[in-house]
């Protein structure tokens, strides 16, 4: 896959921990890191001898970003049988992600869920008795990773990739009607047109680049979703968390139709957190598709707080959610404790384990809320990186989009032929596709049929 | 009564495009080979256009040619008209395309096949096939005569289980008449093959001397011919040309008055259709805005005076096709010797193919050409050569050969086919091949040549004419590395008339080459030490020359695929029992049972995690 390459991650949990670490690992792991870092002592990582720490600065162009201790490891004696380097700086989710990036944009490749250890492992760094605790683990990064991306194909992100996909996706299926049909009369392709559609591509991806690098397009935090069934208080403890009316609070079931979302810091662990309708069966339409969006968040969240109402007896709704939640990241809150309680919250707890009792209207319980989510959230098993890599995978698939781009407006500019221009379109398509799985040449394909009267 | 003739290595049943190149294949590379066909009289039948070759269809034919097939030979040997066509688009996308004399291509394949060593070619309709105890293969003809075989290559066409369509009136059939394998399509039915319906149609034929040229707009040939085979020893000619009409509005109403009795609109066909290959009907709905479509009419060779209307494909009724017909100018009093008609037939899901074009269960049996799931006379041929090499490796006891996606377009047809599979009959395009400045249609002699040597398919005297024109480029490239052009006037008169900037110093004549506004022909006045080559080697060099940053960037991504393709992935794993695998990628593995990492990661459903899982799986297993 990518063994040739040199491959980066953020090592330590998200969050606001004190240190965090980010480990280069590959051929060129301290040639990339004396791009980004120099050493108070002058001397170069390159040049150093394995298991040596150098205590330095990291600089972007030439502005110091932060003080940092490098630990340089010389192949075959490193965790991944590769040269390695770890850039300790001080913690926190801006920091390490603004050195991660510049390890990136120096030659580094974001590293693949659990690409450290399996390197570890086909450099015979571990024995052979690993290899099924490795491929699960894999795996399960994998999953995470996956619906991380998921997640980010549902943003404003995706969309404007999207958009730019489309726009590259008809000037490609153009060119390959035009010349996989030359006898189908399809108009012949305006190179003047075609021109000015790259250029515009070409800058809309620059923007989307910057964007992302001042940050603007990178989402933090973990998703969470509050669930449950109507009026058990969802919205009450929205507003709790995020210390002012957020949702719209009445005694009437059903009163939040959409979801509402915001981004809360608990105790250092930020969320991005969201308020859902009530999930039951209804025959409002309107509550139908907001209920959908509800199961849809719950599924794809990486925390779920499923509330229940302790005042009432458990309901066939409350028994379909705790089903939903199982496997989930869940923290099963039983809320309206200033009221009598009625229901039986023994069942809740053995199936989701330790219930959270509160009360959202008066505040009771919250501490013992935020605490449960730094224990869950803080914890090393929670790889939040997950989200962060995806996004930075997308990065890199726009910038090579953006490349790609380029080559084929140089290919116009010297006038070559639509050919080359062509496959360069491709390579962009492919590269924005990247995400969804989907090849260039099939989507194009499709386009072609689906837009031209093509064929014998 | 039933009755043992004879013992083969590789057994064809069928002998159309896919089946004669896999039967040529199979007996010259030294097995006892039978080809079958249910009528003998039409060996390697054009039953729809009577051309070979186009876009992305010309490549396949080059690379057929230059592994040591028959197609691009047979189609010199009867052409009527040859055109190239994408100039002036780009190198990558030029495709040749020839008018063939459908008839005499007919009859040089079974001439071709007769004098063939150690291949018989036999009429009879194959009514069985079964795996007997000992490994072998065993088929009945009609005539109840058994023969058997370590191999069986199915290139049934649209011969197997055939059903034709004309308005209301269906009836079983194979293509042009001839009888279908209804027995056959039954038994591998029975014998458990994931067999399903396809569909596909072609135009009415009409008389010439009915035809008014006046009222037609004339296509003629090239001037300059390029032949299909690199090995040409046919004089080449265009002795026939085709004309182009359109229709009209008259036409669409005819057509949509009467939508109602074609077959696909009234739900009786229930084949999928191709996308690329839509009938007359499916035109005028689909694309409603359009007011005429363009119709080509071609002919179908010197002795006959049928004419092809190409665009026409319909299944309406006779009596309304003839109506529309008349409704194109030109056609006004044509007479229709043939009506269109739609086919349905049985073929088999690809993915239980392997990329040898083998069964993945069903050691021993393989599937070619239209029988997989593809459409067109070229798709079907290069599956034949390639299902008949692999059978015969395999009784040979060598190792099977695999066409990269990335080396060819016939790597691509099978890569696609048996990774994606098909929805629709599978037809090549350029915009399939990720790859395609690389595999162009003027280097497939380079890139494919020396595979179909090794194997033994390209004599040892071809492949010296091979090597000499590598030497000839090699030398030329070292020339005009070297060649200095110095300015003058006159070059820097044309330089400017080409838009490109003049030069003030000498010039070395690479990078005039180099300059896209430029070519060899331009600069011929002013290189005038240039040695007297064949056009060809002067066009690699060019292209070499020109494209060579693209070129380049290709390679790479064709270096690190291969990287992946290397890793082969054993047949007898069992992805159920390797851990960490998602459940859509065990499914999706097991039912492809990919040949190696590379078209595992090409499977859709199956993630960069679960390719991670795969590789340290090998490697586990490498260490065991």
């Amino acid at each position: 896959m990518t063994d040739r390459t040199t491959i980066a991650a953020i090592s330590t949990p998200m969050g606001t921990g004190g240190v965090g670490i980010i480990r280069l690992s590959g051929e060129n792991a301290a040639e990339i890191a004396d791009k980004i870092f120099t050493a108070f002592s002058g001397k170069k990582l390159s040049d150093s001898e394995g298991y040596k720490a150098h205590y330095g600065r990291v600089f972007e162009n030439g502005k110091p970003v932060d003080e940092a201790i490098c630990l340089v490891f010389r192949a075959p004696h490193s965790y991944t049988g590769e040269n390695v380097v770890e850039i300790n700086c001080h913690g926190g989710i801006f920091i390490t992600k603004k050195i991660l990036r510049l390890t990136l944009e120096n030659g580094a490749s974001p590293a693949l869920p659990g690409e450290f250890t399996k390197r570890a492992f086909l450099n015979g760094k571990l024995d052979l008795s690993k290899a099924e605790s490795v491929m699960s683990l894999i795996s399960a990064q994998g999953e995470q990773g996956a619906n991380a991306a998921y997640n980010l194909l549902e943003g404003s992100l995706s969309r404007k990739i999207e958009e730019i996909n489309s726009v590259l996706l008809s000037s490609a299926a153009h060119i390959a009607a035009w010349t996989d049909y030359p006898d189908d009369e399809i108009m012949e392709v305006d190179t003047d047109e075609l021109y000015n559609d790259l250029l515009n591509t070409d800058s809309e991806l620059s923007k989307l680049i910057n964007r992302f690098d001042s940050g603007m397009a990178v989402t933090t935090g973990v998703d969470a979703a509050i669930v449950g069934k109507p009026n058990v208080g969802k919205s009450t403890l929205m507003n709790l968390l995020t210390g002012f009316d957020r949702s719209i609070v009445t005694s009437i079931a059903g009163t939040t139709r959409d979801v509402v979302e915001e981004t809360v810091n608990l105790n250092g662990c930020i969320l991005r957190l969201s308020d859902t309708a009530g999930m039951h069966d209804t025959g409002d339409e309107v509550e139908k598709i907001g209920v959908k969006r509800s199961r849809t968040k719950l599924e794809r969240s990486a925390v779920v707080f499923a509330v229940f109402d302790v005042s009432e007896e458990l309901t066939d709704e409350d028994f379909e959610l705790i089903n939903l939640c199982k496997g989930k990241n869940v923290i099963p809150i039983v809320n309206k404790t200033d009221l009598i309680k009625r229901a039986d919250i023994s069942i809740i707890e053995k199936l989701l384990g330790k219930c959270i009792e509160i009360s959202a209207k008066d505040g009771t319980g919250y501490d013992t809320l935020c605490e449960k989510v730094a224990e869950l959230v803080g914890t090393k098993d929670f790889d939040t990186t997950a989200a962060m890599l995806a996004n930075e995978r997308q990065l890199i698939c726009c910038k090579t989009a953006h490349e790609n781009i380029s080559e084929a407006i140089q290919a116009i500019q010297t006038c070559l032929t639509l050919d080359a221009v062509g496959v360069c379109i491709d390579g962009a398509i492919s590269a924005l596709l990247e995400l969804t799985g989907k090849k260039a040449s099939e989507a194009v394909v499709d386009e072609v049929f689906k837009k031209f009267c093509v064929g014998k | 009564m039933e009755y043992f003739a004879k013992k083969y290595q590789v057994i064809v049943i069928g002998a159309g495009h896919a089946g004669i190149e896999a039967g040529l294949a199979s007996a010259r590379l030294g097995c006892e080979t039978c080809v079958f066909t249910i009528n003998l009289d039409w060996v390697g039948n054009m039953a729809c256009n009577p051309s070979i070759g186009g876009t992305s269809k010309g490549h396949l034919v080059r690379e057929i040619d230059a592994l040591g097939g028959e197609m691009g030979k047979a189609a010199d040997a009867n052409t009527l008209q040859s055109r190239i066509l994408n100039l002036g688009k780009g190198p990558a996308v030029h495709s040749l395309r020839a008018q063939i004399d459908r008839r005499l291509y007919s009859d040089y394949m079974k001439h071709v096949l007769e004098l063939q060593d150690k291949l018989d070619l036999r009429q009879g309709e194959i009514i069985d096939l079964k795996k007997l105890d000992d490994g072998t293969w065993q088929v009945k003809t009609h005539l109840e005569t058994v023969y058997t075989a370590d191999c069986v290559i199915i290139a049934t066409g649209t011969f197997l289980s055939g059903k034709v369509y004309v308005g209301d009136v269906s009836y079983e059939s194979g293509p042009d008449g001839m009888f279908p394998a209804k027995r056959l399509g039954e038994v591998l039915k029975q014998l458990g093959l994931p067999t399903r319906r396809f569909k596909t149609g072609t135009p009415s034929r009409v008389n010439r001397k009915t035809v008014n040229y006046q009222k037609l707009e004339i296509q003629n040939g090239d001037e300059r011919i390029v032949p299909f085979s690199f090995d040409n020893k046919h004089n080449v000619q265009n002795k026939l040309p085709c004309y182009i009409t359109y229709t009209n509005l008259d036409t669409k109403s005819i057509i949509m008055e009467n939508l109602h009795r074609s077959p696909l609109y009234g739900g009786k066909i229930d084949g999928k259709g191709p996308r690329y290959c839509p009938s007359i009907e499916d035109k005028m709905v689909r694309f409603a805005e359009k007011e005429r479509h363009q119709i080509f009419i071609e002919p179908c060779g010197e002795n006959t005076e049928e004419m092809y209307l190409q665009g026409l494909s319909s299944s309406l009724p006779e009596d309304v096709q003839i109506k529309f017909i008349r409704s194109i100018p030109g056609l006004e009093n044509a007479e229709t010797m043939r009506t269109a008609y739609a086919i349905e037939y049985d073929c088999v899901d690809p993915l239980a193919l392997k990329a040898t074009l083998e069964f993945n269960d069903y050691d021993g049996l393989f599937g070619a050409g239209q029988f997989n799931g593809s459409s067109g006379y070229e798709e079907a041929a290069a599956q034949g050569l390639v299902a008949g090499i692999n059978a015969a490796l395999k009784v040979l006891g060598k190792r099977p050969l695999i066409f990269e996606r990335s080396g060819s377009y016939i790597g691509t047809l099978i890569d696609d086919l048996v990774t994606k599979g098909c929805s629709d009959p599978y037809r090549m395009m350029t915009s399939r091949s990720e790859y395609r400045l690389l595999l162009r249609q003027d280097n497939a002699d380079r890139r494919l040549t020396p595979i179909g040597h090794s194997i033994g398919l390209i004599s040892d005297e071809r492949y010296s004419n091979y090597l000499k024109k590598l030497d000839l480029i090699a030398q030329e490239k070292e020339r005009v590395q070297h060649t200095v052009l110095s300015p003058s006037d006159e070059l820097n008169k044309v330089l400017v008339s080409r838009e490109t900037s003049p030069v003030i110093t000498g010039i070395r004549l690479i990078d005039l080459l180099k300059r896209p506004q430029l070519n060899y022909e331009i600069l011929t006045n002013y290189d005038v030490d240039r040695p007297d080559l064949p056009y060809e080697v002067f066009e690699q060099v060019e292209i070499d020359i020109k494209y060579e940053g693209y070129i380049k960037r290709q390679q790479a991504q064709v270096d690190e695929m291969h990287r992946l393709e290397v890793k082969l992935l054993p047949e007898t794993i069992d992805y159920n029992t390797i851990i960490g695998l998602r459940l859509e990628a065990r499914e999706k593995l097991s039912k492809i049972r990919p040949h190696n990492i590379g078209q595992a990661s090409r499977i859709s459903g199956v993630s960069p995690s679960d390719i991670s899982v795969l590789l340290i799986y090998l490697e586990k297993e490498s260490k065991k």
